[in-house]
């Protein structure tokens, strides 16, 4: 039964992936013409404290490209897009990783929007966590700021109105969270097997998960409601005897529902915010909340830069059992945008932990240069990380990482 | 009897050579100010959508150039102000960056701006209308939906403006969180098409001064210039605008003008 379940939804999977192909093969128009744009970056990233584990190495020099080619018809209307991406890294062979972003067909008729393929979504509004975001897997070897996200095949259906929109999303096909190996940083002590991943579906990875989201907007506030049915993207790490006798981690992903609110409102220079979530699962229910607010010092400068404070506070009712760090947190922050030609941009940030008093402060600064080439940099730095702390694992990992990209 | 009969003529020619002229000569400056803006805005008006692309070349005081290239698409909203989508190509790092306003006068505009890397429409705070678009010396305010209510308005004189006669305007913006005390606006009398405006800040110096060049009439109505040139006088940085491509009228979505719908917009 389940084997020809598996089948079915394995074929289904599959035929979302190559739709797009199929719709390029079968649609595009001659006249239409693809272009190709991206970025090719050179990134190293240094630890300058000794590793808290075994094989574990002091840093790295990777390359990635993200080429993406995009062709539309019938003024927009009709598109496809292809967007791969490699990375290669020195010491980690897990972050030595390709990924399809994105591969996907769009079809617009009136105010129905149909997307069919790999393809990317953002939900959310904080800046500190992305709480609400659930359609897209973490891409954690690439960074973990959980801002990187693996290409997830998807139906997804956008009933656009004036008020907003009603969103559908189908997901066939279910993407591992990426960990990184035994020689790499800013990991959990035990390994984690990335080839030995269990599921509460029998229908494991081919489990159709699906998701319902509706945004509106009026005067300054802009509201998002949603529902995720499906695996849950966020494993449970169990400890397991391997075949040569060592302990590993085998992520566990349950089956969830999660219900999700995010809300935004802009009020003279101040801009709330608030992201909260309701996840119910066999075992154990929470619900955790990240919410604050972003002030902006308008031209603090000759050439107009401006000076934006932020505050965030988490929560999650699971305490201090929640498997997350933000369980009751403040996040403190600034980012000063220099309005200038280049694009510069730092943002400065604190994390407080009030239940284990750990630290943890991150500097994001970025710059054009030229019109081509740009560079980013991060300073990362944890501090008083308590034993019982899920960030414990990363208490030597201080790190300052330089990327340098082409874009073309 | 011969004298007052002179004395009625020349009343009964006076009121009119003066009530078929736009402006009664017993209107105060500020009447006259006035009416020219209202007089450009209707010029102006029921051209339903616009789309252009811009180049934008900003040159900073030793020369160094930084080009920036923006498609354009303007949707014009009746008793309020429009609403503008402005799409990136280049540089190529902000390729498909898209942002969305709905302008509103005196209040505060909508602004959502895309952040293509990350697929996240975000919504701006945009209260501060006077900093600076995309590093250039143009303002988010210089760019916006010119409404008349924007500003209140003082006729200076006429002018002539190159081959033109200009009226010669100031304006006070009412908007409470300008950058500016008032501008000088040069509008030619024929078209009412602005020449040159000056922008003077907050202390009241001459901050900037923008030059139109190249108009162009499409669809026989509407006059556009080719090119818009701002002068910062006191950092010596200039920002150009080339426009090109200019369609009025044209089928553009209304549907684009949403923010659920900039991820998909190219």
């Amino acid at each position: 039964m389940f084997r020809t379940l598996k089948t079915v939804l394995h074929v289904l999977m599959w035929g979302i992936v190559f739709s797009p192909f199929y719709f390029h093969v079968v649609l595009a128009e001659e006249e239409s013409t693809g272009y190709w744009s991206g970025y090719i970056s050179g990134q190293g990233r240094g630890f300058w404290q000794s590793p808290q584990f075994n094989d574990q190495r002091d840093g790295d020099i990777s390359f990635a490209t993200e080429p993406e080619y995009y062709k539309d018809w019938n003024n927009g209307l009709r598109a496809i897009t292809f967007k791969p991406f490699i990375r290669i890294d020195s010491t980690d062979p897990e972050r030595t990783h390709v990924d399809i972003r994105e591969a996907h067909y769009l079809h617009v008729v009136g105010d129905w929007e149909w997307r069919v393929g790999i393809a990317k979504v953002f939900w959310g509004v904080t800046e500190s966590q992305h709480l609400v975001d659930i359609i897209n897997q973490t891409d954690l070897v690439e960074n973990i700021d959980t801002e990187d996200k693996l290409g997830q095949p998807m139906i997804e259906t956008t009933w656009l109105q004036d008020w907003g929109a009603l969103q559908f999303y189908i997901l066939p096909g279910f993407r591992e969270r990426t960990f990184p190996g035994r020689h790499g940083r800013l990991r959990t002590g035990l390994v984690v097997d990335t080839d030995k991943e269990e599921y509460e579906s029998g229908a494991e990875e081919y489990h159709v998960d699906w998701a319902i989201r509706l945004k509106t907007q009026f005067g300054p506030i802009d509201l998002g409601l949603s529902h995720f049915n499906g695996t849950s993207r966020n494993p449970e790490l169990r400890p397991t005897v391997n075949s040569s006798g060592d302990i590993e981690l085998i992520p566990f992903y349950g089956l969830i529902d999660q219900t999700g609110l995010d809300l935004q409102a802009i009020i003279g220079n101040w801009t709330w915010k608030l992201e909260s979530i309701l996840q119910t699962k066999k075992g154990r229910d929470f619900t955790a909340a990240v919410g604050g607010f972003e002030y902006t010092f308008y031209g603090v400068s000759e050439s107009g830069a401006d000076l934006g404070v932020l505050s965030e506070y988490h929560y999650d009712d699971r305490k201090q059992d929640a498997a997350t760090p933000f369980q009751d947190d403040l996040f403190l922050g600034a980012r000063y945008v220099f309005n200038d030609a280049q694009d510069t941009e730092i943002l400065a940030g604190g994390l407080y932990d009030f239940d284990f008093s750990s630290k943890s402060f991150r500097v994001e600064l970025q710059r054009r240069f030229s019109d081509s080439w740009k560079l980013e940099s991060e300073l990362q730095m944890f501090s008083n990380v308590a034993n019982e702390d899920p960030q414990r694992d990363f208490h030597r990992d201080d790190y300052f990482q330089v990327d340098l990209a082409y874009y073309f | 009897m011969k004298k007052s009969w002179t004395l009625i003529w020349q009343l009964l020619v006076s009121a009119i050579v003066f009530s078929a002229s736009p402006f009664a000569w017993s209107e105060t400056p500020e009447e006259k100010g006035l009416a020219i803006a209202i007089a450009a805005d209707e010029r102006d008006s029921g051209f339903e959508t616009i789309t252009a692309d811009m180049v934008m070349i900003l040159r900073n005081r030793q020369g160094q150039e930084s080009t920036r290239y923006i498609r354009t698409r303007t949707l014009e909203v009746e008793g309020d102000g429009d609403k503008t989508l402005s799409i990136f190509d280049r540089p190529a790092d902000v390729k498909h960056t898209a942002v969305l306003t709905y302008s509103h006068g005196l209040e505060p505009d909508d602004q959502w701006l895309y952040l293509p890397a990350l697929k996240r429409v975000k919504r701006i705070n945009s209260r501060n209308k006077s900093g600076p678009f995309v590093g250039s010396e143009f303002a988010f305010e210089d760019l916006g939906s010119q409404e008349v209510e924007k500003y209140s308005y003082k006729y200076l004189r006429d002018e002539a403006c190159g081959e033109w006669d200009c009226y010669v305007v100031e304006r006070y913006p009412e908007y409470e969180y300008s950058g500016y005390t008032r501008q000088i606006a040069w509008i030619d009398k024929a078209e009412y098409r602005p020449v040159k405006i000056e922008f003077y800040d907050r202390k009241d110096a001459l901050l900037k001064t923008l030059t139109y060049s190249g108009y162009q009439e499409y669809i026989d109505y509407y006059w556009r210039p080719d090119e818009m040139f701002m002068e910062n006088h006191q950092t010596g940085k200039t920002t150009t605008l080339k426009w090109s491509n200019y369609k009025f009228k044209t089928e553009v979505a209304e549907r684009d003008f949403n923010p659920n719908a900039l991820p998909r917009l190219r």
